[in-house]
């Protein structure tokens, strides 16, 4: 097992070189750059900032420069936030993202699995038709639109919670529920169909014949084979809701990285939006990674010697 | 978070009177969550160029001269000035109780520092053109001479000479910008780059840095060393970025926050009804333009421009498209603007629509186009705004037989494009004035202005009105030589102004001295929250 971890990190080094190489190629493929504002810059104070930030050297040298600032650990100065190294505004920001994707990604583990079984054991009962309806109205209702609906009921006119901002007391409620939400729903449907299906196949019959008791078959035997499509579905998707999310962020003012992504793509920070690839790229790896040792443990005919 | 530190205010305050105590006012901290457009690039004041930085470092610092509540020029740290008769020699009496956040003293060679520091090609100020008219300034920047050379000295600690290559009668407006405030040098020289991380920065304004996360919201404490702190009514200024203005909004209605520098205007209706009063929107310093590419062979003919000009129906496109965050534009320099009477507008700014187009047909007819011949490109970055403004003016052509396609672009490809004299035929712009006068705005179309001048236009007359002007030391004498350029650009007519940009603010009730000013600039220090 240790090897195969080993082995699976080793061979993600060539991805993220991979990964890093064509973002820093793309990136200055897009017309423009990080001086071109509406408001022009006098063509000699551009030459001064072109020297400051490395600019004027030819392309290969700039990448060269990149691949070994980011092999020690250095994601750069950003272009758009001069006070602030790229590693700085992570510091900042992903410990806010990872706190709201956790929570969300853990709240829609538990309540979704849940609602998903109980919805398969009761199958075509009231219980089952409420579930799925939710769910489908959770899958259904994007994110920009329950987000300011949500500011708007709770925020606004109840003033139970913050409309917006970060860190005072509550504030973390309204965006995680926003995340949750959807992903609670997918995971809803997800273990429902698993479970159906698994209750049907041959070991738990086997299980029922054999005279276990009704709670060991469900959260022993049944879970553990109806999670499965749940882990591998959770995989990317707690990566990318830990790695923030820039429509919750915008809408309720969080300072997490999601936005970095949008606000660096659009001024053309290369820094930044290597950086938040190069960020992305590693929770994508490691979650792949977790997601296939978690197969291992659930699934027994899965060995990876 | 404000309504648990009011929620504490008012139980200590009623437990303490209700105790039989005099009520401490130092107990009641005022707290002021300030809405701003965006985060600053950097807390380096040198380094920065856009409106929202100009709010956060007219709090930070104290320039020469400063712009009170009104906008109006008034003694910042220079108690009193002289100016030479020739307009070249502006002398600065320093007024002897400004200190610094940690009450070192403010003197002359803190200003000379920095004049010096801005013009410092390794410090790539982006804004160091504005004070090129210091003597040497242009030179420096360019690295031909050094930072010593420059015409600003130290006569002693409270006296700051400031020598001009031309005299720029707008130099106090220059004065009050951002990139005119003076550094602490000591703190500078110690800390090198990190010296506007909080607890390394040390400011002369009325607030001092207290933290600074980004995409979240920079602290600010009132400044106990200032020497107007006894006027200052607000202990904490929280600036909260917004790029999403209906964030603001609904944290303004929840009373999170106290002003909101942006309006989100397809709310407009909305906020008019719920919030009347607190909705202030009022005439800025901007100009809202389409630049059309002169050298195109059939856009070359001036008369052809100004019919184009002719059929534009501004009011429509303030009133209708932009909902009355605009107003319509007969000029390139915005009126209101200081040093410019009896400013010049087109003579048929108040002809009615129809009529102007049976007068551009027949100056198109003069130009030799005839009906449906013509076909230009209207070219605008994405916004939906400016998309429907181009396809109002598509339509507008249209009803004197020009036809026209719509192209847009993506922001900041599209500055680039028009920059390097893209192939477009008219496109929009937009300028929004930096200091009050009208230099600013007629200097965009120089014609050596290659960053400026998308349309690429060149007037040997204009030029020479604008260098005339550069050296008129009379201010009337010197609006009437602008005059002149102004009329030969409407005349032209290389970009046609269609629009006055407005600003708009959510103003809470509870914040007083709050006066709407066409820079709209409100320093925090001018004003007070009332419960």
């Amino acid at each position: 097992m240790l090897l195969y971890v080993l082995r699976r990190f080793a061979s993600a080094v060539p991805t993220l070189f991979v990964i890093v190489t064509i973002a820093f190629f793309m990136l200055r493929l897009a017309p423009g750059g990080p001086f071109d504002l509406e408001r022009p810059i006098d063509p000699l104070i551009i030459e001064n900032l072109k020297r400051a930030f490395n600019m004027d050297k030819p392309l290969p040298q700039q990448y060269m420069l990149y691949l070994w600032n980011l092999l020690h650990g250095d994601l750069g100065p950003s272009f758009t936030r001069r006070d602030f190294t790229v590693n700085d505004l992570f510091r900042f920001g992903l410990p806010v993202s990872v706190q709201i994707g956790g929570t969300a990604i853990a709240i829609a583990l538990v309540f979704g699995t849940v609602l998903g079984s109980l919805a398969a054991l009761r199958q075509n009962s009231w219980v089952d038709y409420s579930v799925v309806g939710v769910a489908t109205f959770g899958i259904t209702i994007p994110p920009f639109v329950v987000a300011p609906i949500l500011s708007l009921i709770f925020g606004v006119y109840f003033g139970w919670l913050p409309a917006g901002g970060w860190g005072a007391p509550g504030s973390m409620v309204l965006p995680v529920a926003t995340l949750a939400l959807p992903q609670m729903a997918i995971v809803a449907r997800l273990t429902r169909g698993a479970t159906i299906e698994v209750l049907r196949s041959n070991h738990i019959r086997t299980a029922r014949a054999y005279g276990l008791p009704s709670w060991v078959v469900l959260y022993v035997h049944t879970l553990r084979a109806s999670i499965l499509p749940v882990v591998s579905y959770l995989g990317p998707t707690a990566a990318a809701l830990m790695t923030g999310s820039v429509v919750v962020e915008t809408i309720f003012g969080i300072p997490g990285i999601g936005r970095y992504f949008v606000q660096g793509a659009l001024g053309r920070d290369y820094t930044l939006v290597m950086g938040t690839v190069v960020v992305i790229a590693v929770f994508v790896v490691v979650f792949n990674l977790i997601v296939d040792i978690l197969y291992a443990y659930l699934d027994p005919r899965v060995r990876y010697d | 978070m404000l309504k648990n530190m009011l929620k504490a205010t008012v139980f200590a305050t009623t437990f303490a009177m209700g105790g039989g105590y005099m009520a401490s006012a130092a107990l009641a901290e005022v707290v002021y969550n300030r809405g701003n457009d965006t985060d600053p690039t950097t807390l380096d004041h040198h380094k920065t160029s856009t409106v929202a930085e100009g709010h956060i470092m007219r709090d930070l610092y104290e320039g020469l001269v400063v712009q009170d509540n009104k906008a109006n020029v008034v003694p910042g740290v220079a108690e009193k000035w002289e100016i030479s008769d020739d307009g070249l020699k502006y002398t600065f009496h320093l007024r002897p109780d400004a200190k610094w956040s940690n009450g070192d003293p403010v003197t002359a060679e803190d200003f000379v520092f920095a004049y010096q520091r801005v013009q410092d090609p390794k410090v790539a100020a982006p804004y160091a053109n504005m004070l090129y008219p210091m003597v040497n300034a242009e030179a420096i920047n360019k690295g031909e001479k050094k930072p010593e050379e420059l015409g600003v000295k130290a006569v002693d600690d409270k006296t700051l000479e400031i020598s001009l290559s031309s005299p720029t009668p707008y130099l106090l407006e220059l004065l009050t910008h951002q990139i005119s405030y003076p550094l602490h040098k000591a703190s500078v020289e110690k800390f090198g780059e990190e010296y506007t991380k909080p607890g390394n920065l040390v400011t002369n304004g009325a607030f001092m840095l207290e933290a600074f996360t980004p995409n979240d919201k920079i602290v600010m404490k009132k400044n106990p060393n200032f020497h107007d702190a006894a006027n200052v009514k607000i202990d904490t200024v929280n600036f909260i970025p917004f790029e999403d203005r209906a964030n603001c909004l609904r944290r303004f209605e929840a009373g999170e926050v106290q002003s909101c520098s942006d309006l989100a205007y397809e709310q407009l209706s909305y906020m008019k009804e719920k919030m009347a009063d607190q909705v202030h929107i009022v005439p800025k310093l901007g100009t809202y333009y389409l630049p059309v590419k002169v050298k195109k062979e059939k856009l070359a003919d001036p008369r052809v421009r100004q019919a184009i000009s002719m059929v534009i129906d501004r009011d429509f496109l303030a009133n209708e498209i932009w909902k009355g965050a605009m107003q319509p534009a007969y000029s390139l320099v915005p009126p209101g603007i200081s040093n410019y009477d009896n400013p010049v507008f087109l003579d048929y700014k108040d002809k009615d629509i129809l009529d102007r187009e049976d007068e551009a047909k027949k100056l198109l007819e003069e130009a030799g186009v005839k009906e449906g011949q013509l076909s230009v490109e209207l070219r605008y970055n994405t916004s939906v705004n400016h998309k429907n403004t181009m396809t109002a003016v598509a339509d507008m052509l249209k009803s004197v037989g020009i036809n026209s396609t719509l192209v847009e672009m993506e922001g900041t490809g599209y500055f680039d494009y028009m920059k390097q004299d893209g192939d477009f035929d008219m496109t929009r712009a937009g300028w929004i004035g930096d200091y009050s006068d009208p230099q600013n705005f007629l200097f965009l179309f120089e014609s050596q202005n290659l960053g400026f001048n998308y349309p690429r236009w060149s007037n040997a007359d204009y030029d020479a009105a604008m260098k005339k002007a550069g050296e008129t030391v009379d201010l009337n004498e010197r609006a009437a030589i602008l005059r002149q350029a102004e009329e030969i650009f409407l005349k032209e007519m290389p970009a046609i102004p269609v629009m006055y940009y407005a600003s708009g603010n959510l103003v809470s009730a509870k914040l007083k001295g709050w006066e709407d000013n066409i820079m709209d600039v409100h320093g925090s220090r001018y004003l007070s929250i009332e419960n």
